[in-house]
């Protein structure tokens, strides 16, 4: 179910001319305003600058933001840098999500900026409403067994297990034949150096 | 291989096969089956004397069976562990009445018969699938007579041939006369390049093993004649180049061509091959005392049960497939196993060496750190949904379910999903929920964008790692398109379940976009196997209905291809424009219908079954 009381806040960023050349960022800002459960909007020449981020953070902590939307960006790009940001502030950084509005709309219609523009508050839109169905979300650590199996004991199993074992792991290396070597030990002599392969 | 035999940070299992492997990353349990070698191998002093007495003569696989070797035995002078075992197959008896003689001969009493398997369990964080490959056997190329004509020889058998520890202590003949050959001819890319057997792949090393051969027998015999016939010499590696320069100065003749046939002169077992050799565009004919099959690498023919034991994946060639092919070659698509060597390509003693080093760094990053993050993004299950249909087990690609249809049992393990979401798309009870992209998060994306004038918008669903990586590198590129499409990102597009496309629809899209990776680059093995599964079930819906199936399309775009991604959105456009109001309108009206159907449909189900008691 939707959360209906939530508090969201969209940030657009103009990216210097990168956004703003070919989207009406304020006309963005205007509608997300009017969008429902947004509650603060606001944009900035770059979100993801110390500036930028730093507005981020005072708005979530006065204004008690439970979701933030940035439009700008790919998050293939950003993603990363507003969870940390979000993170900082004591929000969960999967309560944060970008509205691409760079890759995928600005640089792809420049010199249509009505038409850009539309999209922009249509993709911002999209975000808001996700937004009310985001949770909170763990990233759990579990502890690693500090062993390896080795399942091999031609010269690669071997390698790698005088490698780790070298390091200090334990090394569990489990063969079918009676020996190790594979079929390495069975040629008379290996390239490039002509020597013997045992 | 005596460093390996001694370290004490190894613990050696030969004659051992892994049996289980259960677990994720950081936590695998490991069961292995430790076959008797019915000789104490802590005690064994590798004398010999056993052997000595062993009245059993067999062929010796290890000499590719040119030599023999008795029932008791040492692999070969330098195994690790340097100990005898006894091939039981062979062995008359563990009845001392029947024979025993070995058993009388050892002093230091290793031998016992009634030795028994063991099975030896242990914990470990990481996982090296290091199980190397088979050589390709010639007998199904008829053409090149390896059953037939004994001078014929693998280059596995040569190698043995000419070693110091050969079956001929190291002196090079033939098989028929036992003489040493004059002329030798080697038959490159058997079993490789070869798309009638099914090996279409090049075996990376043949090149230049053959080269090496050649030069060893250069060395050892300067007035040996060697012929080399070829489709191209690969000698790209480090050095490589000289080794192939050397070979030729020795005066190797290489022939730009592959024999149809092989024939044998009866008398004299000499071996004669009619060649077009494509430098000349001349037909020659070429008699040789021997002849050298350089034969390919093959996949193994026992790795089914690695495969299954790790739930990895193969390439069309038959080895182990990589998390990704540039990015990740170490690495198998679950975390914490990684492959070393052959086993997931051919590759040479010095790749082999290097690959291993990797995983062996690879595996260290996680052992080192001592902890491993799991996803967040993974699937959850609700049991009390759950009807025990098994869908998800087929469908997951890292084997997280098992489901026991029959005892109504499922058991899931989060650690061990990578989030596709494939299951929840295939999950037709709704007990599986996809997070961060769950049901609702999508369809409340779709319903935002076709809030107004949806018939001007085309919803195109794209994965993460490549369709809308692609979108992004077609905006990097300022590639322009028509501002009519709306992306919604899911991470692979097995995430793409048909209700969401069917809802776009409801909603009055005039097309809709299902996109992903190509076939082999899928992020999740794969997983987009069934997105086109139910891509072409919706298509045959559609067909059913009355519904155009050329609105929803089915395109694959890798992160690279921006011009691509262009291309298509302009393509689309123009396929938008072609759809009528009249025509969205019946399709709304038709899916609306349906919607209504399914749901009197299960209505009705539902009131006809015994309701399901909660526990």
């Amino acid at each position: 179910m939707p959360q209906d009381d939530l508090k969201i806040g969209v940030f657009i960023c103009e990216c210097g001319t990168n956004i703003a050349g070919s989207v009406d960022v304020d006309s963005v800002v205007a509608n997300a305003k009017k969008t429902g459960n947004v509650v603060y909007s606001t944009k900035s020449r770059y979100m993801c600058s110390e500036p930028g981020q730093a507005e981020i953070k005072k708005a979530i902590k006065e204004e008690k933001l439970d979701r933030v939307i940035i439009a700008a960006c790919s998050p293939r790009m950003h993603e990363p840098t507003f969870r940390e940001c979000v993170a900082s502030v004591g929000m969960n950084p999967y309560l944060v999500d970008m509205a691409n509005i760079r890759e995928q709309c600005s640089w792809v219609h420049m010199g249509n900026r009505e038409a850009a523009t539309k999209k922009a508050k249509d993709i911002m839109k999209a975000y808001v409403a996700r937004a009310r169905y985001l949770q909170p979300q763990e990233e759990k650590e579990i502890p690693v067994e500090r062993a390896t199996l080795i399942i091999g004991g031609g010269i690669a199993g071997m390698q790698s297990a005088l490698d780790l074992a070298d390091a200090g792991y334990q090394v569990y290396l489990v063969e079918k034949e009676p020996s190790l070597g594979g079929l390495m030990s069975k040629l008379a002599k290996t390239y490039p150096t002509m020597d013997c392969a045992i | 291989m005596m460093d390996v035999g001694r370290h004490p940070n190894i613990k050696l299992l030969t004659n051992s096969k892994v049996e289980a492997i259960k677990g994720y990353v950081g936590n695998f349990d490991v069961k292995v089956l430790k076959k008797t070698r019915y000789v104490d191998e802590t005690q064994c002093t590798a004398c010999g004397d056993c052997a000595e007495v062993c009245p059993v003569v067999v062929p010796d696989a290890y000499q590719q069976g040119l030599s023999s070797r008795k029932a008791i035995y040492i692999p070969f002078p330098q195994a690790v562990p340097s100990a005898s075992l006894i091939d039981m197959e062979s062995c008359l008896g563990t009845n001392p009445i029947a024979c025993g003689k070995c058993a009388d001969k050892c002093d230091k009493k290793c031998i016992d018969y009634d030795a028994k398997d063991e099975t030896i369990e242990f914990k470990v964080g990481t996982v090296i699938v290091a199980t190397g490959m088979d050589v390709f056997d010639p007998v199904i190329l008829e053409e090149y007579g390896y059953t037939k004509h004994e001078n014929v020889v693998t280059s596995m058998e040569f190698e043995r041939l000419l070693s110091a520890g050969g079956p001929s202590d190291g002196h090079f003949i033939r098989p028929t006369d036992r003489q040493r050959p004059k002329t030798v001819g080697f038959v490159q890319c058997v079993g490789s390049r070869c798309e009638k057997i099914g090996k279409p792949y090049c075996s990376n090393i043949c090149c230049m093993n053959t080269i090496k051969d050649t030069l060893l027998l250069k060395d050892h015999y300067p007035d040996i004649q060697a012929k080399v016939f070829y489709i191209d010499i690969r000698a790209f590696g480090k050095g490589f180049e000289d080794l192939f320069k050397r070979s030729k100065e020795a005066g190797v003749q290489y022939i730009r061509g592959i024999p149809g046939e092989i024939t044998e002169d009866p008398k004299s077992r000499n071996l004669k091959v009619m060649v077009e050799d494509t430098t000349s565009n001349k037909i020659e004919e070429h008699e040789f005392d021997m002849m050298v099959l350089s034969v390919g690498v093959t996949p193994r023919l026992d790795m089914p049960e690695v495969q299954q034991l790790l739930t990895l994946s193969k390439t069309p060639d038959g080895f182990f497939m990589e998390a990704h092919p540039k990015l990740k070659p170490v690495d198998a698509p679950s975390t914490g196993i990684y492959f070393a060597g052959c086993a997931e390509a051919p590759k040479d003693v010095k790749d082999s060496v290097t690959q291993a080093s990797a995983a062996a760094a690879r595996a260290e990053t996680l052992l080192s750190a001592g902890k491993v993050k799991l996803e967040a993004i993974t699937s959850t299950l609700d049991t009390a949904l759950c009807r025990y249909c098994a869908t998800c087990s087929r469908v997951c690609p890292y084997g997280a379910f098992t489901v026991d249809p029959k005892k109504k049992t499922i058991s899931y393990i989060d650690a061990l999903c990578k989030g596709c979401g494939t299951c929840a798309a295939e999950c037709r009870f709704g007990a599986l929920t996809m997070k961060h992209f769950t049901d609702e998060q999508i369809v409340t994306q779709i319903d935002a964008h076709l809030a107004e004038d949806p018939g001007e918008k085309v919803i195109v669903f794209a994965c993460n790692w490549c369709s809308y990586a692609g979108a992004d590198t077609c905006g990097g590129a300022r590639l322009q398109y028509p501002p009519n499409q709306r992306l919604i990102r899911t991470m692979c597009s097995g995430r793409v379940d048909e209700k969401f496309v069917l809802h776009a629809f409801r909603k009055g899209a005039p097309m809709v976009v299902v996109s992903g990776c190509h076939y082999v680059d899928c992020h999740y093995i794969d997983a987009n196997r069934w997105t086109q599964k139910r891509v072409e079930k919706l298509w045959d819906k559609f067909e059913k209905w009355g519904i155009r199936p050329e609105r929803l399309l089915l395109e694959w775009i890798s992160a690279a291809e921006g011009q691509r991604f262009q291309k298509t959105m302009q393509d689309i456009e123009e396929l938008r424009k072609k759809v009528t109001k009249e025509e969205i309108e019946q399709t709304v009206k038709i899916l609306t219908e349906e919607e209504e159907k399914d749901k009197a449909k299960a209505k009705k189900k539902q009131a006809d079954s015994p309701t399901k008691k909660k526990s």
